[in-house]
Order: C-alpha cells, then sequence, then structure tokens
C-alpha cells in the first residue's frame, strides 16, 4: 500500500489486513517499552492545511511509537493567500526528505492530488480532505466496533451482519464517507439518518439505507451502532434546520432515545462532541459510549497505516 | 502582383461540390475548374473540405488585464490555428470591458494583430458586479460598435437589472448573452451535483441553477421583446427549456459548447483540474441532450468559451483552481468527432453552427457568408481524413490548460484565411509579423 486515499479503494483482505496488524500495534501499547524501531530513519510529516490537534497528535503519538522522526508543518490557513500552494509545500517538504507525508487539507482530494502529481516521491496519508474522506477515523471506527463485539477474537474478522446507524450532517462529513465504504466493504449494513437538507443529493451513490426520522430508524433498524456526527456550528447559520433546540430534539442522542437502544448498540462519536446538540451527556459518558476507546484505538490504526504504507511496501 | 493571392485546388464545399477556389483582394474572385493566376500561390486542396471562416461567439482573450494567460494576439493566433476568422471577446478583462475606451483598446489591438476579427463584447453591469448597467450606449456607439453584451463569468441574477438590460440593448438592436447561474444555488459549486459530487465532497453544481436562470430569462425576453441569447447550455433541462421557448416562437438562441459535447463529469473524480470548467462537465444524459438539440436546431451554435489560465491556476488542489479550459484550436475537431462522425450532422450543418448563426446572432460583419464568387475571402480549409493525438504542439495560444491532451481527435485545420491572406498555411500559424502586416495592407486597402 503506497498510499491511503480513499476507504473507498480498499478491498476486504486489505481492510482486515490493516485492522488486524493495529491489533498488533495495540498489543505493542501493552508493553513496558511501547515503541517498535520499525521505522527508524523515517521521516514522517504531518502537513496540517487546517486545525486538527487531535487528529495530529494521534498521527504523531503513532508515528512515534514506530521510531519514526516526525515533522510537524502547520499551513493554516488559506495556503493560496499565503502565497504558498500545495506544489511549493510538497517540493519544500520532498527537498527535506519526507518518506511519508500525513496530510489534512480543507479542499477535498487534495491527498489525490498530492500522490499522484509527481511532486514528491513519499506516501501520502489522507488525514481528513475537505468534505470527502478520512479514511483513518473510518479505520479506527471499524476497529473499535471489531474489537467491542468480538473482543479477543476480533483478528481475522469483519463486521458482517453489524448494523450501523450513521445519524446527523452526512453532507459535510467525511467520516460518514469514509464509513460508508469501509463498513460495507467489511460486511456492515449501514443506514443514514439526516435531514434532507444535510444529506448529499445524489446519497444514492452510497448504496446506503436512509432515513430522516431518527426515532424511526431507531426502531426499524435496532442498530448495533449509533455514530453520532458532529454539528459544525456554522451550519447554524445557514438554513440547514431552524436552530440547534430543534435539530437536538429530532437529531440527537438524548438520554431518552439512550435507554430505547437495545442493550449491546455501541455509541460512537468521531469527537469533538458538542453535549447537548448532536449526543447528550448521558449518552456520551454512557457505558455503551466508545468515545476514548476510539481516540486510544486511533493510535493503533495510525500505526498499522504508517507501517503498511511506510515499510512493508519495501518488505513485501 | 499580391503575394496574398491563393489558388485552393480542388477544394470540397460543405454541400459536397468540388472546386478550384481563387482568393484575391480580400474576396473569392472565382470558383470553378483548372483556374489559374500568374501571381497566386497554389495550395492543392484535393480532399480537403472548404468552409467559411469559422466564427466563435465566446472567447475570452485576457487582455486587459490578464495577459499571463493570453493576449489578444496570442488568443487571435489560436484561433487561426483552429480554423476561426473571427472571434467575440468576453468582457471579463481588468478593467472590465464596461466602457467605450476597453472595447475600442481590444478592437484595436485585434485589427492590428490580423489573425482574426475581434469584437468585442461589452459587459452588461459596472464591473461585472451585477448592480448598475455599464456604458452600454457607449460602447454601441464607440468605433467598436458593440452589439453583444455579457457579464459571462458571472449571470445578471438581479431579475430587474436583466430586465431593464434586455430592454435598453434591444434600443439598438443587441442581444444579451446570458451566463446562465443561480448565484445563491451555486455557492461553493465545485462540480455538477448528482451522486458523484457526493462521493466525492465537491461542493455540487446543481442544473436546476442554469434551468431556472433560462426559463426565468426566455419569459422575461419574451415579456419586454428582446433577442436573448444563451451562453454554454450544458443540461437536459436547459435544452427542454430553450425548446419550450423556440416553440413559442420567443426571440432566444443558444450556444454549445465542444466539451459539454464531448466530456462528463466522471473526469473529475481524478480532482484533475484540467476538468474544471464553469458550467461543469455534467452526465452523459446531458452530454446526449445537447448533441440532440444542436442536430435538431434547438441550440444554435457552437461557441468554445476558450477560457485560457496559466499552469499555477491549474496545477493545484480543486477547490482552488480556475474555471476554464482553452478551446479554439480544438473545437472543429470535436464537433467533428461528436456530431458528425457520429451521423448527427453533416457539413453544411458544421458551416452553420460554426460559421453562418454565430456571425449572424453577434453580427459580425464579413463572416459567415457561404463560399461563392465575391464572398470575403474568409476561409478554412480542413482535412476530415486523418486522425492524431492531441498535444501541447497543437496549441496555438499561451495556455495549455486543454482537455483533449493525449486524446484521439479527427481532423486537422491546414490552412485559413482572413481577410483575403493565409492566417495559417500547411497547419502552421504563420509569423505574426508577416500576418500583421498584411492585415495593414488590407485595412489600407479596404479605406
Amino acid at each position: 500500500m503506497k498510499h491511503l486515499l480513499s476507504t473507498a479503494d480498499l478491498g476486504l483482505d486489505e481492510a482486515i489486513r490493516i485492522l488486524d496488524i493495529a491489533e498488533d500495534m495495540a498489543d505493542v501499547s501493552t508493553r513496558e517499552v511501547r515503541k517498535l524501531p520499525t521505522l527508524r530513519g523515517i521521516t514522517v510529516v504531518n502537513l496540517f492545511f487546517e486545525d486538527s490537534t487531535r487528529t495530529r497528535i494521534s498521527f504523531e503519538a503513532a508515528a512515534k511509537r514506530l521510531s519514526a522522526d516526525v515533522i510537524n508543518f502547520s499551513a493554516k490557513g488559506s495556503s493560496v493567500s499565503k502565497g504558498e500552494s500545495l506544489k511549493d509545500t510538497a517540493q519544500t517538504l520532498a527537498a527535506m526528505g519526507a518518506d511519508g507525508i500525513v496530510i489534512r487539507h480543507p479542499a477535498s482530494g487534495a491527498p489525490r492530488v498530492l500522490a499522484h502529481s509527481g511532486w514528491v516521491e513519499a506516501g501520502v496519508v489522507n488525514a481528513g480532505d475537505g468534505t470527502h474522506e478520512h479514511p483513518t477515523q473510518a479505520l479506527l471506527d471499524a476497529f473499535t466496533m471489531r474489537r467491542r463485539f468480538h473482543g479477543a477474537a476480533a483478528r481475522g474478522r469483519d463486521l458482517a451482519g453489524t448494523r450501523v446507524l450513521i445519524v446527523g450532517d452526512v453532507l459535510h462529513s467525511r467520516v460518514a464517507r469514509s464509513n460508508a465504504w469501509l463498513l460495507k466493504t467489511l460486511g456492515a449494513e449501514v443506514t443514514f439518518v439526516a435531514p434532507p437538507t444535510l444529506l448529499p443529493n445524489g446519497v444514492a451513490a452510497f448504496g446506503v439505507d436512509v432515513y430522516y426520522d431518527l426515532d424511526e430508524a431507531l426502531a426499524r433498524v435496532q442498530p448495533d451502532v449509533v455514530m453520532m456526527l458532529r454539528i459544525q456550528q456554522e451550519r447554524m447559520n445557514a438554513a440547514f434546520f431552524p436552530n440547534g433546540r430543534e435539530y437536538a430534539r429530532s437529531w440527537g442522542l438524548s438520554a431518552t432515545r439512550l435507554h430505547g437502544l437495545p442493550e449491546r448498540t455501541l455509541v460512537m462519536h468521531p469527537g469533538p462532541m458538542n453535549r447537548g446538540l448532536e449526543i447528550s451527556d448521558e449518552a456520551a459518558d454512557s457505558p455503551r459510549s466508545t468515545v476514548l476507546e476510539q481516540v486510544t484505538n486511533g493510535v493503533s490504526v495510525r500505526m498499522a497505516v504508517l507501517y503498511l504504507t511506510l515499510a512493508a511496501g519495501e518488505t513485501n | 502582383m499580391s503575394t496574398t493571392d491563393h489558388i485552393l485546388k480542388g477544394a470540397t464545399l460543405s454541400d459536397g461540390r468540388t472546386t478550384d477556389i481563387l482568393i484575391g483582394g480580400g474576396v473569392v474572385k472565382a470558383l470553378g475548374t483548372n483556374l489559374t493566376e500568374a501571381a497566386a500561390t497554389v495550395i492543392d486542396a484535393d480532399g480537403l473540405l472548404a468552409l467559411p471562416g469559422l466564427v466563435d461567439l465566446h472567447t475570452h482573450l485576457r487582455e486587459p488585464g490578464f495577459e499571463g494567460s493570453e493576449t489578444v494576439l496570442t488568443g487571435s493566433r489560436a484561433a487561426a490555428k483552429g480554423g476561426f476568422t473571427a472571434v467575440n471577446a468576453m468582457a471579463n478583462s481588468s478593467p472590465v470591458a464596461d466602457t467605450a475606451g476597453v472595447v475600442e483598446q481590444v478592437q484595436a489591438l485585434g485589427d492590428r494583430a490580423g489573425f482574426v476579427t475581434v469584437r468585442p463584447i461589452g459587459a452588461v453591469s459596472q464591473g461585472l458586479a451585477g448592480t448598475h448597467l455599464s456604458e452600454i450606449g457607449a460602447m454601441a456607439n464607440s468605433r467598436a460598435r458593440v452589439r453583444v453584451f455579457s457579464d459571462d463569468g458571472s449571470c445578471v441574477a438581479d431579475p430587474l437589472l436583466m430586465r431593464r438590460a434586455l430592454e435598453y440593448i434591444k434600443g439598438f438592436g443587441g442581444v444579451l448573452a446570458q451566463h446562465a447561474q443561480e448565484p445563491r444555488l451555486t455557492e461553493g459549486a465545485q462540480m455538477n451535483e448528482g451522486e458523484l459530487s457526493a462521493t466525492l465532497g465537491l461542493g455540487g453544481w446543481p442544473a436546476v441553477a442554469e434551468e431556472a436562470i433560462i426559463a426565468r430569462d426566455v419569459l422575461l425576453a419574451h415579456h419586454v421583446g428582446a433577442r436573448l441569447h444563451i451562453c454554454h447550455v450544458s443540461t437536459a433541462g436547459s435544452v427542454e427549456v430553450v425548446r419550450w421557448a423556440k416553440s413559442r416562437g420567443f426571440e432566444v438562441t443558444a450556444e454549445v459548447t465542444p466539451h459539454h459535447l464531448l466530456l462528463t463529469e466522471d473526469l473529475v473524480s481524478t480532482y484533475d483540474a484540467r476538468y474544471k470548467v464553469n458550467p461543469p462537465l455534467r452526465r452523459s444524459e446531458d452530454v446526449e441532450a445537447l448533441r440532440a438539440a444542436l442536430a435538431d436546431g434547438t441550440i444554435d451554435i457552437v461557441a468554445t468559451d476558450h477560457a485560457p489560465h496559466t499552469m499555477e491556476a491549474k496545477s493545484c488542489e480543486w477547490d482552488n483552481a480556475a474555471n476554464g479550459m482553452v478551446g479554439l484550436e480544438s473545437a472543429l475537431s470535436v464537433v467533428q468527432k461528436t456530431m458528425v462522425d457520429t451521423g448527427l450532422i453533416d457539413w453544411t450543418d458544421v458551416e452553420r453552427v460554426l460559421s453562418a448563426a454565430p456571425a449572424r446572432i453577434g453580427q459580425v460583419a464579413g463572416h459567415g457568408i457561404p463560399i461563392g464568387v465575391g464572398s470575403p475571402a474568409e476561409i478554412t480549409l480542413y482535412d476530415r481524413s486523418v486522425t492524431s493525438t492531441f498535444s501541447v504542439g497543437d496549441l496555438a495560444g499561451k495556455s495549455i490548460n486543454s482537455p483533449y491532451l493525449e486524446r484521439e481527435l479527427p481532423g486537422r485545420v491546414v490552412a485559413t484565411f482572413h481577410a483575403g491572406y493565409a492566417t495559417v498555411l500547411d497547419g502552421a500559424v504563420l509569423d505574426s509579423d508577416l500576418v500583421a502586416a498584411n492585415a495593414s495592407a488590407a485595412q489600407t486597402a479596404a479605406k
């Protein structure tokens, strides 16, 4: 695997392999010395064109546990307004000898442009591009589900038959897109729930069930996983829904809705959460919430991805 | 003796007749077989198609203001390379062509370059801002005699301003060319809205944003009795609206670009910004509808929307890339590929949609006239029989943002004659100084 740009590029075997290697990486984290020499001498650049402290430190921790040298390059704000283009930045990093580039960019497709431009030789990992994809988030979500449902027997397994409800701003969500492709590849049954304003025109492309009404979806689907998406504050002012109170009433995971869920249903959220808007305190802090596990698992999954893009390609 | 006289031996006209064509003194002096003229250069045109010079109603020449991507001279050379003898230069330069001074400057630069007739298009609104009418009358009465007005690049979105502009332009028999794009419905738009934009996470440009404006404007134009031209129609729904308007007898004309006749949105999945254009590439169903509409006359003309951009404006992430493609050099080949080789139209139709009709709509005098004794020597000689891989070497302007590079395209412009002298011979654009000298001589002779 030279690059990781989209979960749509992953086949079933490849996806399971990443998750299995992430299990190995998770084992490392329980050892006394939580570090592998795998990427010693390799330079990984975290190239972040927009703020995301959580994702950046997760990648940074992952790279460091694999003994890579990490450079954090924050090019926040519009690269164009700074007069520095993606091309210039990429060429600068190539000249510094970057072996891997982890890129977060506000423009959809920027990682693909970088990977196929010929500007750099480095492996490219998409850490979130515009409203397109966030592949490592989907992988850590799948990893988290697999662990919760199968525990120590998770290795080698897919998510066949797992019913996943993804609720909220699908239109702008790279998390929803990456999860839709990956979860389907793993055999899960994915359902989107959102007001029609927050579903993309052409949502049929994802081949998932779609509900507008959360209560109806919960009752009909009886989900194993409810994944709540973050509502960005700026959506409030752009007529996607009347106001936050109405959104919370209709599409928020309230205490009442939480208690109505089947016993085994997981509550997931990619973070950061808007408590009281898309998720209530009760749901966020309940034992079925995996929010903090997701953070922990994120490091393991990103270790696996960095290993596969930067080390495995040479040895395999 | 004149050095610009030519005899085109055995050329085929669009209706299939074969004839020698004697060009001299700025006109076609004679047709027939075995024509001779001592001073004339003979070109073997056996098997080649002779068309009246092509006329583009929608060209971006970028000068003044954006000379890094094109100038009037380089754009004129690109036009000649593509077989064009006249272009209408859009108003979105910097400064905007919203005063008599700018349109006269553009026309003068075109005359001096001498490759094609350059007809400036005037802005409808000051600075293309869509709030106040530009000096439409001053431009109409200037030496440039502007007859086409457009805010292309932006839509005249305000319905009242649109109404006033249609009425005002009607006063001297001009035409408003509308860039149909409802601005609020296309905020953040990056590509055609549908399943692919949903997948790629790119902002959607819904078909309805074009169709709603066209529907409004055909009704408005009819209400005030004005002529309306629709730029770059791109959707099947727009075709239906235009068809309806024409069936009611409304005075509306419409254009389609070569790229909307050939390319589809699938190309966007590479995020290669060469395929970023406004209006965006649409679905294959739209392409089929546009071809059918051009064939049945619902769409009147093909116009290139030649939109040169520098490399740096295109070699970047999709959201930040500029909209537009160069198209002058490839237009006739794309029309052959999509319309003629598919059997949808014949070469007389090509003559109509790429020469006669655009000249009529744009009131471009001396162009679009069938080749006959005494007709202006505006002639394109085209080889329909060859196919080649389109490459940077086929481009003659300043920019190379063509979506056709590395694609197989049929046909090749062998020679272009403008105002009686050659601008392209053996497929090569002639030296700019030579053409400028010939232009100067021809303009003096005409006075």
